[in-house]
């Protein structure tokens, strides 16, 4: 009874509906219409409907395959079963010994970092690991300068720079880098680290292509990472490698559609201290039309006459850097970074540098700090004059006298990367952990505190093969005119004679191990 | 905007505060100069706005006249009520504490003009509390997390902001067509010059040229001094449509509604700047090296300590920007094998984090625990793609409050899920850090949960703490893993002595051991005004996103040009607020977006309140249906939950009343109300 009462209501309603849609106005000239087009055949009418929903259906599905051709279709106790078994592996791998040992043996300064610091184990040392160069940490001037910014603006700018972050005196450094680079503008960041890992992939999409020296710093790297430009690599400052590469890449591109090409290479270099070769660089450039990033976190503050970088110590207008990068943080004794180019360039980050846009504005003080460290370099020159006179006195000390390191950091640079000689190497077939063992022994020796070049952490899951770059193991050395001549002298007798000491000593203990 | 400044009810204040002239070189100024301004907030607190604007010259004279007469002869009534309340301890300093202890006599002492000056300074940047009802505890009530409805204005305005972006993007190609035809020299970084490709995408710049470009002054607008209860804009104006800005020199004092300080530490009086100070003679401004270097420092150890205390994880390592701690910690945890599981609205920095880790990386949809356990079961079974090997590891990532939308991540539903698909979790508290719970522990605090179940706890302390930077809080031994394996530390600056302090302070001050019982009443009156502004503007009438005790109160604006108008209307009421289109929303939902701080007290929510009512009516924001709440009160009798039998016996089941309330109504009902949960 039920599926007759079930048809009979099918019916009804069927034909209810066909009374009301012959009720609609212009019905009839519609169904005459279909049927006189199709020749009253209901068959390829039926056809043609089902060809529109196929249509529809296709319309409406998703454009990709949202699975891969190797999908498994798996029951739901199948999935229940494999969720069981999975077991993740634990979130951080175990400390290797020698991270263990490392951390054990971190200083931890107690007070102000000066040149003389206090540690934790209530010593006393000479601090040459900090970038303390001028001593501006410690300076009157810039601490009274400080603390009228925070009586002013507080401490936090509580926001983006977009979303009113931007105070007045994050304007005023600007214009202050702007002018003491004579570049048209000038964008300041909240931390140095992540300036130029967001200024590359602000301008290098994916197409372009970007030239790198092999051994520039994590943070570029991290920003070629992200950008997904084609990098392609020329050997360590070698200019002619770097012509070859670039009549390369204008060979391979001639046919193509024109992209964007960036040259990206550092100032003073992070990891090795040595310096790059700026008007060839930028000969090379606009021969071969590309656009130059220059990373100056190091060289900022740090070469010139006045501090002003590379570019001054070298002669070269900053206008010719397409973006120039550089920090607040190291030489200036401040916080953040910034990069300075034209105006185009610098608006153009405002709204697509991501730890720019995403990430709150540079306190207040930090920014004063650094415009008031900066006119203090363009005021008195003669600190970086006593500061070279301090490089120079140390350098003589370890180079030429040590048998064991020697110098890889250009001349005015006042972070001394001291790597281990060629001979010393293959003669004791040192490996690089071997050699960062060596170099971690020397790092507080007889009250004088240096630091080791840190070598770039490897992602987990990664086989460390895919590095091509590795970087030599260094002890670094800051110098400080915190510190006179006399004392950085006595300093530089005693790290030579903890290299000698820990060397000598390293030959013995590496001899009595088994199977070496 | 030049014409606003005619309108400004408190025009001799801005003249006043006249300091630099208008050169592109802005000198350091100190707000405390401009006195007129700070007193006259002392006459905003009822909100007038409209009769203000309709009276302005009599109000002028009359402001003028109370001005005159408040420094010539200070009065106790025309002194702010803050002085001779003996609630008020919270905004005071040293200075002002002396005053606040002795016993009532001080009402018939009025402070000296330099006080009030002071004084008037100090609750610029946090304002007094108005009355005790006006706090409320910030806590979960227990159950399942209820995700807000999402209420949908009607369809004739979803389809005129289709056209109006029509519109725009029409016109903004017949403009490019002509101007690149006609003015070649505006278009020069588009193009290839000289053999270099142009530096910008003519496609990727035509949103940021023809359609930002048009409501550029309501973005970047530069600020001096403290971002605290208020804010002080630069005023600028331009000549070349957003192209260029000239500032004219004026200052104008607007109640911050922009400023992430939720807990009110933006101030620059106080023990946290006392502190700071101290610190900053003592430390200097820089630790100059990078943690795993020198920069370690005996500050450093105490905050780390402190935080991870705070939170109740084993350990913590700060940072020294937010968003870098998000970029390197993820490379540092997860990498090629491992699989990210994102929400989709997570923020930047846990995207570009992500990606740089070299894990896969897969989202899901915003809180829908449905759609994570789909996920989840998909890729558990189907392993790693191609190769189908099991995952290393899978970590999900979330935020405990999105900045956008005003939600909180549903924390019970996802730690149901951890327990069963074994994941790791990693919980993003940028904006929900003091923000939210009882204690201010966030998220975790909020709901009850204890942080050992959450695998990392990453936030900022930019927002609530007034400071600077980031922190990971985790089991100790991942914080020492992470502290060799992490970019940030090995390369990155470490933190500032001075925010190391500001940070130190405020925890301090959380926590009640500095000055007890200031740092509840901050987390008290953050949650009360969240809760207060929210049911307000729900009962006016507007689509209001997020939950209920979230401190991010989006309203909904839909149409593109009444992004604009409601950002300079606001202005013109000396209220500042961000406003949010694409591509930072989806197309359709652009909003305003209020922060709330423990700095605003009721008046300052009450003159928003009536701002947006205002507003609200001229440009037609009130399309509330009435779904997402502000419901009419429940007639005398009928409590809420016989609510539903009520309104059977009535027949009144599915009736839905679109709410809009009176002003009046609202203020005079809110105090109660959001004490109940809000209907």
């Amino acid at each position: 009874m039920e599926f007759q009462d079930a048809q009979k209501f099918v019916v009804e309603s069927f034909n209810e509906l066909t009374n009301k849609f012959h009720q609609v106005p212009g019905s009839e000239i519609l169904i005459r219409y279909i049927q006189s087009s199709y020749q009253n055949d209901p068959v390829r009418s039926a056809i043609e409907l089902i060809l529109v929903i196929f249509f529809i259906r296709y319309l409406l599905a998703p454009s990709y395959a949202t699975h891969t051709g190797n999908f498994v279709t798996l029951t739901e106790e199948e999935i229940d079963d494999l969720v069981d078994e999975w077991t993740p592996e634990p979130l951080v791998a175990p400390q290797t010994s020698f991270e263990k040992e490392e951390e054990q043996k971190l200083p931890v300064i107690v007070g102000p970092s000066g040149p003389r610091s206090k540690l934790s184990n209530g010593k006393t040392v000479i601090n040459l690991a900090s970038y303390n160069f001028y001593n501006f940490v410690g300076n009157e001037q810039v601490k009274e300068k400080a603390i009228q910014t925070l009586r002013t603006y507080g401490v936090g700018p509580c926001g983006p720079p977009q979303f009113y972050g931007t105070q007045d005196v994050h304007m005023k450094t600007e214009a202050d880098i702007a002018s003491c680079l004579a570049t048209e503008g000038c964008i300041v960041y909240a931390q140095a680290f992540s300036t130029i890992s967001s200024v590359i992939p602000a301008f290098c999409k994916r197409g372009d292509i970007i030239v790198a020296d092999r051994a520039v710093n994590y943070a570029i790297r991290k920003g070629l990472q992200i950008c997904r430009s084609t990098i392609r690599y020329y050997e360590h400052n070698d200019m002619e490698d770097l012509e070859r590469v670039l009549q390369k890449v204008v060979k391979d591109q001639a046919k193509k559609p024109l992209t964007r090409r960036f040259i990206v290479t550092e100032g003073l270099f992070e990891t090795i201290g040595d310096c790059v070769d700026l008007p060839k660089l930028v000969e090379l450039k606009l021969r071969y039309k590309f656009r130059l990033m220059l990373d100056e976190t190091w060289s900022f503050g740090v070469l010139g006459r006045t501090g002003r970088g590379l570019t001054e110590a070298q002669n070269v207008d900053a206008s010719q850097i397409d973006m120039l990068v550089g920090s607040l943080a190291g030489p200036l004794c401040a916080g953040g970074g910034f990069c300075a180019g034209s105006a185009d360039v610098v608006s153009h980050q405002r709204i697509s540098a991501a730890s720019y846009t995403y990430s709150a504005a540079l306190p207040a003080m930090l920014a004063t700090t650094a415009s008031e460290t900066l006119n203090m370099l363009q005021a008195t020159p003669d600190i970086l004059v006593s500061c070279r006179e301090n490089i120079k006195a140390m350098r003589a000390q370890l180079d030429p006298r040590s048998d064991w390191v020697r110098c890889t950091s250009a001349v005015d640079n006042p972070v001394m990367f001291l790597v281990l000689k060629p001979d010393v190497v293959n003669s004791r077939r040192l490996s690089t952990e071997e050699q960062e063992r060596v170099l971690q022994e020397c790092t507080l020796a007889n009250g004088v505190l240096i630091t080791r070049l840190k070598s770039m952490p490897v992602a987990p899951g990664s086989n460390g093969k895919d590095e091509a770059w590795k970087l030599q193991p260094a002890l670094k050395v800051c110098i400080t005119t915190g510190l006179s001549k006399k004392e950085i002298e006595k300093a530089g007798i005693t790290i030579r004679h903890a290299i000698t000491k820990v060397l000598t000593r390293k030959t013995s203990s590496k001899l009595s191990l088994p199977g070496v | 905007m030049p014409q606003r400044l005619p309108r400004n009810p408190f025009a001799s204040s801005t003249t006043s505060a006249v300091i630099i002239p208008p050169t592109d070189k802005p000198a350091v100024r100190r707000p405390s100069t401009s006195k007129g301004n700070r007193l006259s907030q002392f006459f905003t607190s009822s909100p007038k706005s409209k009769e203000q604007q309709t009276a302005q010259a009599a109000l002028l004279s009359a402001v003028a006249a109370q001005q005159q007469h408040l420094l010539n002869n200070p009065s106790p009534q025309i002194s702010a009520p803050s002085l001779s309340l003996p609630t008020i301890s919270l905004s005071t300093a040293k200075g002002g504490e002396a005053n606040m202890d002795e016993p009532p006599t001080t009402l018939f002492q009025p402070p000296s003009v330099a006080e009030a000056k002071r004084q008037a300074r100090v609750d610029a940047q946090f304002g007094p509390l108005g009355s005790q009802s006006h706090r409320y505890v910030s806590k979960h009530t227990g159950g399942q997390l209820v995700e807000p409805v999402m209420d949908e204005p009607p369809y004739y305005y979803l389809l005129t902001t289709y056209i109006s972006y029509l519109v725009l993007i029409i016109f903004g190609h017949v403009r490019d067509f002509f101007g690149k035809r006609f003015r070649p020299e505006r278009y020069r970084h588009l193009k290839a010059a000289n053999g270099y490709a142009a530096l910008n995408s003519d496609f990727d710049n035509f949103y940021v040229r023809r359609l930002k470009l048009r409501i550029d002054d309501c973005f970047a607008r530069p600020i001096t001094g403290v971002p605290g209860r208020y804010v002080t804009l630069m005023d600028r104006k331009t000549d070349d449509f957003n192209e260029h800005y000239q500032f004219t020199g004026t200052y104008t004092e607007t109640l911050n509604m922009s400023s992430y300080n939720y807990l009110g530490f933006a101030q620059s009086e106080g023990p946290c700047a006392d502190a700071v100070e101290e610190t900053i003679k003592k430390y200097g401004i820089s630790a100059s090296s990078p943690r795993a270097d020198a920069g370690t420092s005996d500050l450093c150890l105490e905050v780390e300590d402190r935080i991870a205390k705070f939170i109740g994880k084993p350990a913590a390592m700060v940072f020294s920007m937010g968003f870098s701690t998000n970029a390197t910690s993820f490379p540092a945890l997860v990498g090629k094998g491992s699989l990210i599981i994102s929400d989709e609205l997570n923020h930047a920095s846990i995207r570009i984090g992500a990606r740089l880790s070299g894990a896969m990386i897969t989202s899901f949809k915003h809180n829908d625990m449905h759609d994570l356990e789909k996920k989840l079961r998909e890729v558990i079974s189907q392993g790693q793609p191609r190769t189908h090997r099991p995952w290393k590891k899978i970590l999900v990532v979330v935020e405990g409050l999105y900045s956008m939308e005003g939600t909180m991540c549903d924390l019970p539903g996802i730690l149901l899920l951890k327990k069963k698909y074994k994941y790791n979790l990693f919980v993003d508290e940028a904006h929900s850090i003091g923000a939210l719970g009882p204690r201010g522990r966030g998220v975790c605090d909020y709901f009850g949960i204890d942080p050992a179940e959450i695998d990392i706890l990453m936030g900022t302390l930019t927002k609530s703490f007034g400071a600077n930077g980031g922190y990971v809080c985790a089991e100790k031994h991942i914080i020492d893993k992470l502290r060799s394996t992490n970019a940030a530390t090995l390369y990155g600056e470490s933190p500032t002595p001075p925010v190391l302090t500001q940070i130190l302070s405020a925890l301090k001050i959380i926590d009640g051991e500095l000055k007890p019982g200031q740092g509840e009443e901050r987390l008290q009156r953050i949650a009360f005004n969240s809760r207060y502004l929210r049911l307000g503007l729900k009962r006016l009438g507007f689509i209001v996103y997020g939950h209920d005790d979230s401190p991010i109160i989006p309203i909904m604006l839909y149409n593109p040009a009444k992004m604009p108008a409601f950002s300079h209307e606001m202005l013109r009421r000396k209220i500042s607020v961000v406003i949010v289109g694409y591509p930072a929303t989806p197309l359709i939902s652009s909003r305003a977006r209020f922060c709330v701080s423990a700095a605003h007290n009721k008046d300052d929510m009450d003159r928003l309140l009536s701002a947006c009512d205002e507003i609200g009516n001229v440009l037609q924001l009130k399309f509330s249906t009435g779904v997402a709440g502000g419901a009419d009160h429940l007639p005398d009798g009928v409590t809420p939950e016989m609510e539903d039998d009520w309104r059977k016996a009535n027949g009144l089941q599915g009736v839905v009343k679109a709410p809009r309330w009176p002003l009046r109504e609202v203020i005079a009902n809110g105090v109660q109300d959001v004490k109940q949960p809000l209907r």
